[in-house]
């Protein structure tokens, strides 16, 4: 790579870029299976199983992801699990989007009409049918809008993975930025990316909102 | 555990005192981001409901830009901008600027919520017992609708107390980057970043404790 920024430049970061989407798609998802348990846990009739959840989620959203991904990330290392570091980045990712999720989720779930329940009870649907059929459908589509609000936290956090020097968009862009000496450049360049795959999530949550809040008068 | 290694917390407590300094410096940082986040979201929901276009325009440009990029992004950029337009300072306060600039976007959007949700004849009775329009803004607008954001716009609050230890990446002086001296001293990373882990537990416990004694008695008058 020469001394300017220029085409070379803005490979390397869109490089970056494949991380930072593949990473947000990892924790996404497994934070989606995750967060689908942590939510039913939330809302069982079982004391302990809620306790646990609760201190879960506590612990996430009372620490700073950049802490969580420092602990999960010497702590695998430590139990002895050798693992690349996008993996353990991925991980820490997705237990931090598993608790958020779960948080979610579990609002909307207690958000649904008590009669809701009380009729797939009544209509004899067990635990199984009555979540898949009747709650989890209406829930979702309740929490859509947090839901995608959360997915594009999740993809600026990504930008973290870069502290624990893990090569996606903002390091690549702080590896550019060294190189090149034009910090402002870059890092104009390394905002629009994020804000070009972010701004459409957000107004698409916004879109939903309305749409949802005016369905609902 | 790998052969050969065992926990050993005497490095954390042997620097326990720089940390809690640390702790110090992180409530600093964020209660200073916090003010400036209020300042930035009042003065935004001024602005965003002028006559002028581009005023309005421009508070919806700053939102829209803060909360769709991420804040490492935002601190680098300003780390470096600022120096640029002739403003070279420490790092600590260019992380009060970043942590305000960034809080206040989400604060804009959240008092707006509440400024909306004032029903108009509240402030047409304010005018009609001869209020001046400050006084309207100030006890029938602007207070009620804290009353009604307030579990949000501490909860975003607490979010930008742990967004803080990303300062750490230009190296101001917070929690974060003491543990980072400390670990580059001592290599025990897990030792060191497990315990801050918890005071950052602790201190967003007592700053949501302080919000809730804060709103026992400020908003503490009947609602009808």
């Amino acid at each position: 790579m020469g001394n300017s920024f220029g085409l070379g430049e803005l490979g390397f970061l869109i490089q970056g870029l494949k991380w930072t989407v593949l990473l947000a798609v990892i924790a996404f998802i497994g934070g989606g299976i995750g967060g689908l348990g942590v939510a039913l846990a939330r809302t069982s009739t079982s004391w302990g199983l809620r306790r646990i959840t609760a201190g879960y989620i506590a612990v996430f959203q009372g620490t700073p992801l950049l802490m969580q991904l420092f602990v999960i990330y010497y702590g695998l290392g430590l139990v002895g699990l050798t693992l690349p570091a996008w993996l353990a980045v991925a991980i820490a990712f997705t237990l931090h989007a598993s608790a958020f999720l779960g948080e979610i989720w579990r609002g909307a779930i207690e958000a649904l009409p008590k009669g809701q329940f009380e009729a797939a009870k009544a209509l004899g649907l067990h635990y199984v049918p009555r979540m898949r059929d009747v709650i989890l459908p209406q829930a979702l589509r309740i929490a859509l809008p947090a839901t995608i609000g959360f997915l594009v936290q999740l993809i600026k956090g990504t930008s973290l993975a870069a502290i624990v020097g893990f090569i996606e968009l903002a390091r690549a862009g702080q590896i550019v930025s060294n190189q090149t000496y034009a910090p402002l450049l870059v890092f104009t360049v390394v905002g629009a990316i994020y804000f070009a795959l972010c701004w459409p999530l957000s107004l698409y949550g916004t879109h939903i909102e309305n749409r949802i809040s005016r369905t609902a008068r | 555990m790998p052969l050969g290694y065992t926990l050993d917390f005497s490095v954390v407590l042997d620097a326990l005192p720089t940390l809690l300094w640390g702790c110090a410096g992180t409530i600093g940082l964020a209660l200073a981001g916090m003010a400036l986040a209020l300042v930035i979201g009042i003065g935004g929901v001024v602005l965003r409901g002028s006559k002028h276009r581009p005023l309005r325009s421009a508070v919806i440009v700053f939102v829209e830009l803060i909360r769709n990029t991420p804040f490492l992004v935002q601190i680098f950029f300003l780390f470096f901008a600022l120096p640029n337009i002739g403003l070279v300072l420490n790092p600590t306060v260019t992380a009060i600027i970043a942590l305000g600039l960034n809080g206040g976007a989400y604060a804009i959007e959240i008092i707006r919520g509440g400024v909306q949700s004032i029903d108009k004849g509240q402030v047409e009775a304010g005018l009609a017992l001869g209020l001046h329009k400050g006084q309207v803004f100030r006890m029938i607008v602007l207070k009620p609708a804290l009353r009604a954001i307030y579990p949000s716009l501490t909860g975003q609050f607490i979010m930008l107390t742990l967004t803080s230890s990303i300062c750490s990446a230009v190296s101001a002086y917070e929690l974060t980057s003491v543990a980072q001296r400390i670990e580059s001293e001592t290599f025990r990373s897990f030792e060191v970043y497990f315990t801050i882990t918890l005071m950052y537990l602790a201190i967003s416990w007592l700053l949501m404790t302080g919000f809730s004694v804060f709103s026992r008695r400020y908003f503490l008058y009947p609602t009808r």
